[in-house]
C-alpha cells in the first residue's frame, strides 16, 4: 500500500499541475493517450480538471476489444454456434456487437464461456478432452504475448486459437497518416510498451515530428509523463520519452517479443471504425496452423457485416475527432446496460469510461 | 446431534423439525417471547405508528470475517427500520435449509442471531424452517421481517433535502463489500478485512437524545454509498457534492478495490448510516456519531448544492470533480 501511495500522493500531483501550467507554450496543446486505463484513471482522479485550459488531453484508439471487428466477431460465434466447439474469450468481448453477439449466440444455445486468460481455456480443453475448445484472442500486445507463450508450449490436442490480435506500432503510425487536426503529442500506454519498449517508436516519433512520452496509470505517473510531453512540445523534440521507467524499458520484453515473433505473422487487418490497417494484425504462422481455428474450420471473415449501427459515432470517437458525450446516442439510447456501439461495450472503451463516470449528454 | 446435518426430515413438519426448532433455534436464540407452542407471537401494545420491513438474505459465503448470514440477517432488517425513523422491537426469521448442511452451522448462526438481536434491543418472536433438496439452495436463505414503533419526529423523507443540507457517514465504507468480494475471489489481504456488519439502531438513538431531529438517513448496503447519494441527488432533484479527502476508506478495502477494479463508494456496508441533516445541526449530529464506540470515525463528506437537477459530484482528492450515477451493473471480468 504505502508504495503505491506515493503515486497518489496529493501534493505531488498539485506540484506537477502548477508545474505544468507554468510550462504554457502560449498556444493550445493537443495531447491524445491511447489506452483505455490512461481514460479511466483520468475520470477516476479527475485529472483533465487540474490541466491548465490550454491542455487538451484527447482519448484515442486505446481499447482492443472496441477495435475489433463485427467480422471478427462473427467467426467466434460460428465456431460456437455452428461447429459446436467451446469457445473461451475475455469477459469484454461477449457483448460487442456483430451480427449477433457471443452472449445473444450463448442465450441460443452455443457453448461460449469466459475466461480471465488463455491458461483458463486450455485448462477447459484439458478437462474436457472430447470436445474443441477455441480460444478467441483479442488485444494489443498485452494479450497477445501470453497468447504467443501458450502456444510456444504444448497444449492439448483439441485446443485452438482463433487470433484477432492487433498492434499498436503500425496503428499509431496510420492514425498519424489520416488527415486531420495535427495532435501536438501522445500519452503512451505502459501495458503495451511494457512488452514493445520505447525503441519501437522512435522511427514513427521521427517520421511524423510528434513526441511520445510512456505513462504509467497513476496520478503521479500520468502528470509525469504529460509534464515530459509538453516540455517536448515546447522545445520541439519528436522523441519517445519513459515516464514509468519502472515498468518500460528500451528494448521491452526481450522474452515476450521473441516468442510472438515465434507464434505470429504480422498481416494487414480491419480495425473496426478505422478500416484497414496495413500490418497492425497477428495471424498464427503456417508452422503452428494446426493450432489455428482459421485452418481448423475454413474460417473466412465476412466482411459485409456492418462495423456499426446507423447513427453510431464510435468511429470517430476512436480517431479522437468526437468526445462520447457529443455523440447523439450518448447515454441517450447508448449505456452500458444496452450499448449500441463498441465503445460502450468494454471497460476499456471511452464512451463507458465517461458513462461509468457520471457524464451524461 | 451437532455433527448430523440436515436431511428433508427435518422440513417435514414431524418429530425432526420439532426437534430442530426445541434444540436449536429455540435454546439458541433464548428469547422469552418465542413460543415455539403457539402458531403467532402475540406483541404489544405498541401506540403510535408502526413501522413493518422485510428482507431476504442469501450471502455466500455464509460465514465471513465480523460476521455471518444470521448476524446479518438481524442488522439488516433492524437497520432499515432505524434508519426509516423507528425504533426496532421485533422480528420473525424464516429459514430454508439446504439438505446436506451442518446442524452445527445451524447452531452458529442461530447463536449469531441471538447476538445480534441482543445487542440491537429486539426480540426474535416468531420463525419457520423449511428444507430443500440437496442442490436447490445456497446452504441456508434467511427471510427476516421487522416490526419498530416509530418516532415521535421520525425524519422528514428524502423529498424534505434541500440545499446547504449536510451528508455525514458513520464510519469508513465498504467494509463489507470488500470482504466478500476479497472472499469470491480467493484474495487476501494483509492485516485483514472486516464486515462492519453491526446495528446502527444505538447511533441513531444517540443523534435523537442530542436533539438532532436528522432529514433523512438510509443505511449505505447493495450498490453502497455512491447509490443511496444518487438516488438523493435523482429523487430531491439537487446535486450532492462530496469530498474525496473527508470519505474514510480502509487501506485494505481501497487494496481489493484496486486489485478488482471496482469503486469503493459502490461496495456495501452493513453497519453505517448516511445521514442528512440541517447545517445547523450536523456538528451535534458528528458528536453524538462519535459518541458511539461505532461511529467513532464517522465523518462529515459533503453537502447538498443549490440549484439545477444535479449528479452526485465527488471532488477527488486532487482537486478534480467526477460524477457519480446509480450503480448499473456487477462488471464482466475483463481483458487487461
Amino acid at each position: 500500500m504505502r508504495f503505491l501511495d506515493a503515486f497518489r500522493d496529493v501534493e505531488s500531483v498539485r506540484r506537477l499541475a502548477a508545474e505544468i501550467a507554468s510550462l504554457g507554450p502560449g498556444r493550445s496543446v493537443r495531447l491524445m493517450h491511447v489506452c483505455g486505463t490512461h481514460e479511466n484513471a483520468l475520470c477516476r482522479w479527475g485529472l483533465r480538471d487540474i490541466l491548465p485550459p490550454w491542455l487538451k488531453l484527447i482519448a484515442g484508439p486505446g481499447c482492443p476489444v472496441c477495435v475489433c471487428p463485427a467480422a471478427d466477431i462473427d467467426m467466434a460465434v460460428r465456431v460456437a454456434a455452428d461447429h459446436g466447439a467451446i469457445l473461451a474469450t475475455f469477459g469484454d468481448v461477449v457483448r460487442v456487437p456483430a451480427r449477433q453477439t457471443l452472449m445473444q449466440a450463448k442465450a441460443a444455445g452455443a457453448d461460449i464461456r469466459v475466461v480471465y486468460s488463455i491458461s483458463d481455456a486450455i485448462s477447459i480443453a484439458a478437462s474436457e478432452p472430447s470436445r474443441v475448445v477455441v480460444f478467441f484472442a483479442v488485444g494489443f500486445e498485452t494479450t497477445a504475448c501470453t497468447t504467443a507463450a501458450a502456444l510456444t508450449k504444448a497444449t492439448p490436442n483439441n485446443f485452438f486459437v482463433l487470433s484477432s490480435h492487433r498492434v499498436i506500432p503500425t496503428a499509431l503510425d496510420a492514425l498519424l497518416s489520416i488527415p486531420g487536426p495535427r495532435l501536438d503529442g501522445f500519452l503512451m500506454p505502459g501495458h503495451v510498451m511494457t512488452v514493445t519498449g520505447t525503441k519501437a517508436f522512435r522511427d514513427i516519433a521521427a517520421r511524423f515530428n510528434v513526441p511520445m512520452v510512456v505513462g504509467g496509470f497513476e496520478p503521479v505517473d500520468i502528470m509525469l509523463a504529460v509534464k515530459e510531453l509538453v516540455l517536448m512540445v515546447k522545445d520541439g523534440r519528436a522523441e519517445v520519452g519513459n515516464a514509468y521507467t519502472r515498468s518500460v524499458r528500451a528494448h521491452g520484453n526481450e522474452v515476450a517479443i521473441t516468442a510472438m515473433e515465434k507464434v505470429f505473422e504480422v498481416r494487414d487487418a480491419a480495425w473496426r471504425g478505422i478500416g484497414t490497417i496495413k500490418a497492425s494484425g497477428l495471424a498464427i504462422r503456417p508452422e503452428l496452423s494446426h493450432k489455428d481455428a482459421m485452418v481448423r474450420f475454413g474460417l473466412q471473415p465476412d466482411d459485409t457485416i456492418p462495423d456499426t449501427e446507423p447513427g453510431c459515432q464510435c468511429g470517430e470517437v476512436l480517431l479522437g475527432r468526437l468526445e462520447p458525450e457529443d455523440c447523439p446516442l450518448f447515454s441517450t439510447v447508448c449505456n452500458t446496460e444496452h450499448p449500441v456501439g463498441p465503445c460502450m461495450v468494454s471497460f476499456e472503451g471511452t464512451c463507458a469510461a465517461r458513462y461509468r463516470h457520471g457524464v451524461r449528454r | 446431534m451437532n455433527d448430523d446435518r440436515i436431511t428433508l426430515g427435518h422440513g417435514s413438519g414431524g418429530r425432526l423439525t420439532h426437534e430442530l426448532v426445541e434444540t436449536v433455534f429455540k435454546k439458541t436464540l433464548a428469547d422469552e417471547m418465542l413460543d415455539t407452542s403457539c402458531d403467532s407471537a402475540i406483541i404489544g401494545p405498541i401506540s403510535g405508528h408502526i413501522a413493518m420491513t422485510t428482507d431476504a438474505f442469501v450471502v455466500s459465503p455464509l460465514f465471513f470475517e465480523g460476521g455471518d448470514i444470521g448476524s446479518l440477517a438481524i442488522n439488516g432488517t433492524v437497520n432499515d427500520l432505524a434508519v426509516a425513523g423507528a425504533e426496532p422491537r421485533f422480528i420473525s426469521a424464516s429459514f430454508i435449509l439446504e439438505e446436506g448442511l451442518c446442524i452445527s452451522d445451524v447452531s452458529r448462526i442461530a447463536a449469531s442471531m441471538a447476538r445480534a438481536a441482543s445487542l440491537a434491543g429486539v426480540h426474535v418472536v416468531a420463525g419457520d424452517t423449511k428444507v430443500v433438496e440437496r442442490g436447490h439452495g445456497d446452504g441456508v436463505y434467511i427471510t427476516t421481517t421487522g416490526i419498530g414503533k416509530m418516532r415521535d419526529e421520525p425524519p422528514a423523507g428524502i423529498q424534505a433535502v434541500q440545499p446547504g443540507d449536510i451528508v455525514l457517514v458513520s464510519g469508513p465504507v465498504g467494509d463489507h463489500g470488500a470482504v466478500i468480494a476479497a472472499h469470491r475471489n480467493g484474495l487476501e489481504v494483509e492485516g485483514g478485512l472486516t464486515s462492519d456488519c453491526a446495528s446502527v439502531a444505538t447511533l441513531v438513538d444517540a443523534m435523537y437524545d442530542a436533539g438532532v431531529r436528522p432529514v433523512f438517513m438510509r443505511d449505505p448496503t447493495r450498490g453502497g454509498l455512491a447509490t443511496v447519494l444518487a438516488e438523493v441527488a435523482s429523487s430531491c432533484g439537487l446535486p450532492v457534492e462530496i469530498y474525496e479527502k473527508d470519505i474514510p476508506v480502509r487501506a485494505g478495502v481501497t487494496a481489493v478495490c484496486d486489485v478488482l477494479g471496482i469503486d469503493p463508494l459502490y461496495l456495501a456496508c452493513e453497519g453505517r448510516v448516511v445521514v442528512f441533516t440541517r447545517p445547523e445541526q450536523a456538528a451535534t449530529a458528528l458528536d453524538a456519531l462519535r459518541s458511539r464506540p461505532e461511529g467513532a470515525l464517522s465523518t462529515v463528506i459533503g453537502r447538498v448544492m443549490p440549484g439545477g437537477a444535479g449528479p452526485v459530484v465527488l471532488v477527488t482528492r486532487f482537486g478534480g470533480r467526477r460524477l457519480y450515477d446509480i450503480l448499473a451493473s456487477d462488471p464482466l471480468p475483463r481483458i487487461c
